[in-house]
């Protein structure tokens, strides 16, 4: 309970630490990997890395994911085969009413009145990602998150030659943002974050058709790529902190085993939000395995990177029903 | 803070100039990133305090501010509507991005739907048969009874659910008014590249067609009155102009709801009548 709360408030943006408690088995493996022949170590090290298989497995099955639910928005109302009808903000699902989480609250906090097709949308949708994970959403669907990560591409090829570095910004803004978008809907009582979300602006853009606010979220991305490495989606974006607290028990999520891991930080180094993986650090995780807090967005990159299979996904109680 | 003073202050290592200067320039970007976002996000105000664009709403629509509140942006209603009335506005309507407004020139709603299909459609309420009680309607806002579509008179259930009106619409250009100059017209009403469609009762029911597609020839225009979809909304009458001649000219009455089909058809160009968005009825 203690690390849930951690991991809950390091998601608001406070620094992950050295835990204060370690149990005693993890505590012996740390001792374990102090005290192994440092050639031993290395030469263990460089077999795994020799017969490592680079993997793309989740990326593509994750991408593969995305397109398909945002295409199917774009086929549904080209074709009028009424599938999925609207965007990413609310739809209908064969007719059943799904409405974006975020958008939801934001409606909420500036109309102040709720209909049952509001209610019926939110607690569906709320259902479904408390299922599979929370930030999953952003990973697995948001069409801003792929776009990002293509920025974040080109930003990595510049930062190699050197003609530009990531400049961090402080996490905690991200939860200022949160609050001060819900106090905005409520007391001017427009739905402001709507109207500036690349969310819903590429949603839009991609099923009725490009608009000017498309400069938008391409301002975002020069910023991205030349100034902080996927800006919006660590230190700014509201929906991924909404959806985050929707993960918090979540059972989906990725777990971590500290035992075979030789602690080369690869998994840190992808990840959209290397904050999560702090227990990855050598002498920092807390049991022999840890799950990885809400803040992760299941996107995968670390599965897939993972030269030792240290972290894998699993759904929580299900490994020990089998 | 209290404690600071009890204890001595080298407790806290004195930061280096290449740390504080690290920690200035990382303050500094989270002043920009929160500057530039929240500099975004509330320029959105901006449209609205110029109301530059009055936007004529889909029928059912709560009044301007609460339509923005509750509007969820996605666009469900433009994908039911029979003659792709609806439309969503960019980024220049500001906080009105992604909100659905119609322009009735280029193609107002003919009701094709018979049910307004887009109301049925709107998740969150921000277009309704039934308003909330806690939102009280405009005086001249309400119809004093339900619109009659003239497609469905002969039904059982002959009515539109249409409790308020869309806006209303005024002969503005009574100068160029082909019925007040006493002409015919013959043709297409707005000319062969015109992408406007519109349902024919005695055409097809239920498939709307291109407005081009369906030629007139009538000998003193009334295409106003003779498209409009709701009945007793405006007719043809003999008016007294200001010189004290009589003249005719259509007349919109209490029964109009704003939908913007007799701008849509009316021939001349400009047209001579239009829908005044959001207007009520004044005695």
């Amino acid at each position: 309970m203690k690390r849930l709360l951690d991991q809950v408030m390091i998601m608001f943006g406070r620094e992950p630490k050295k835990p204060a408690q370690i149990t005693e088995r993890a505590q012996q493996l740390h001792a374990l990997k102090r005290m192994t022949n440092k050639d031993e170590f290395k030469a263990a090290k460089e077999h795994v890395r020799a017969h490592q298989q680079v993997s793309h497995k989740w990326r593509n099955r994750r991408w593969a994911a995305l397109l398909a639910a945002n295409l199917l928005f774009v086929v549904s109302f080209y074709f009028d085969i009424q599938i999925l009808e609207g965007a990413l903000t609310a739809s209908r699902f064969i007719g059943f009413h799904l409405i974006d989480l975020n958008s939801a609250l934001q409606v909420m906090l500036a109309h102040k009145h709720i209909i049952v097709n509001l209610v019926i949308g939110t607690a569906t949708v709320f259902v479904f990602w408390l299922l599979v994970g929370g930030r999953s959403f952003c990973s697995w669907v948001c069409p801003y998150h792929l776009v990002a990560e293509w920025a974040e591409k080109l930003h990595l090829y510049l930062v190699d030659k050197k003609l530009v570095s990531d400049q961090n910004i402080n996490r905690g803004l991200r939860s200022a943002f949160w609050l001060v978008f819900a106090a905005l809907a409520w007391v001017t009582g427009y739905t402001v974050f709507e109207a500036i979300s690349p969310t819903g602006i590429l949603s839009r853009a991609l099923i009725y058709g490009p608009g000017v606010a498309l400069l938008w979220v391409l301002a975002l991305l020069v910023f991205e790529v030349f100034i902080s490495k996927r800006a919006w989606c660590r230190y700014a974006c509201p929906i991924g902190l909404t959806y985050g607290v929707v993960g918090i028990f979540s059972p989906l999520r990725v777990k971590y085993k500290l035992e075979g891991c030789f602690h080369e930080g690869d998994c840190r180094k992808v990840c959209l939000v290397p904050h999560v993986l702090d227990t990855v650090i050598k002498g920092r995780a807390a049991d022999t395995e840890v799950p990885i807090g809400p803040d992760c967005t299941r996107c995968g990159l670390c599965v897939d990177t993972c030269p030792t299979g240290s972290l894998t996904f699993e759904v929580k109680g299900l490994s020990k029903l089998i | 803070m209290s404690d600071s003073n009890e204890k001595p202050v080298a407790a806290k290592p004195p930061l280096s100039n290449e740390r504080r200067r690290q920690a200035r320039r990382r303050f500094l970007r989270t002043v920009l990133l929160t500057g530039g976002v929240m500099g975004a996000a509330l320029s959105g105000y901006l449209p609205l305090v110029y109301a530059q664009k009055q936007r004529l709403r889909p029928p059912g629509s709560l009044d301007e501010h609460d339509f923005l509140a509750s509007c969820i942006k996605c666009g469900q209603c433009v994908q039911v509507c029979p003659v792709q009335a609806i439309k969503l506005a960019d980024l220049v309507d500001g906080f009105g991005v992604g909100v659905p407004y119609i322009d009735a020139r280029d193609q107002a709603c003919d009701f094709s739907c018979d049910a307004v299909q887009c109301v049925l459609a709107c998740p969150t309420g921000a277009l309704t048969y039934k308003k909330p009680a806690f939102l009280p309607v405009r005086e001249g806002a309400g119809l004093a009874g339900k619109p009659v579509l003239k497609a469905k008179e002969k039904d059982a259930e002959n009515t539109l659910n249409m409790t308020e009106r869309m806006g209303v619409a005024r002969l503005v250009r009574p100068e160029l008014c082909l019925a007040v100059k006493g002409k015919g017209f013959k043709g297409t009403a707005r000319g062969d590249a015109f992408k406007g469609r519109m349902r024919y009762m005695d055409v097809d029911r239920w498939k709307p067609i291109h407005v081009r597609e369906h030629p007139y020839d009538i000998e003193e225009c009334d295409l106003c009155v003779r498209e409009c979809p709701i009945r007793g909304a405006i007719s043809i009458e003999m008016t007294y102009a200001i010189d004290g001649t009589r003249r005719k000219q259509p007349v919109v009455h209490e029964p109009c709801v704003g939908c913007g089909v007799c701008e849509m058809i009316c021939p001349v160009e400009p047209a001579a009548i239009v829908v005044e968005q959001r207007e009520v009825w004044k005695v």
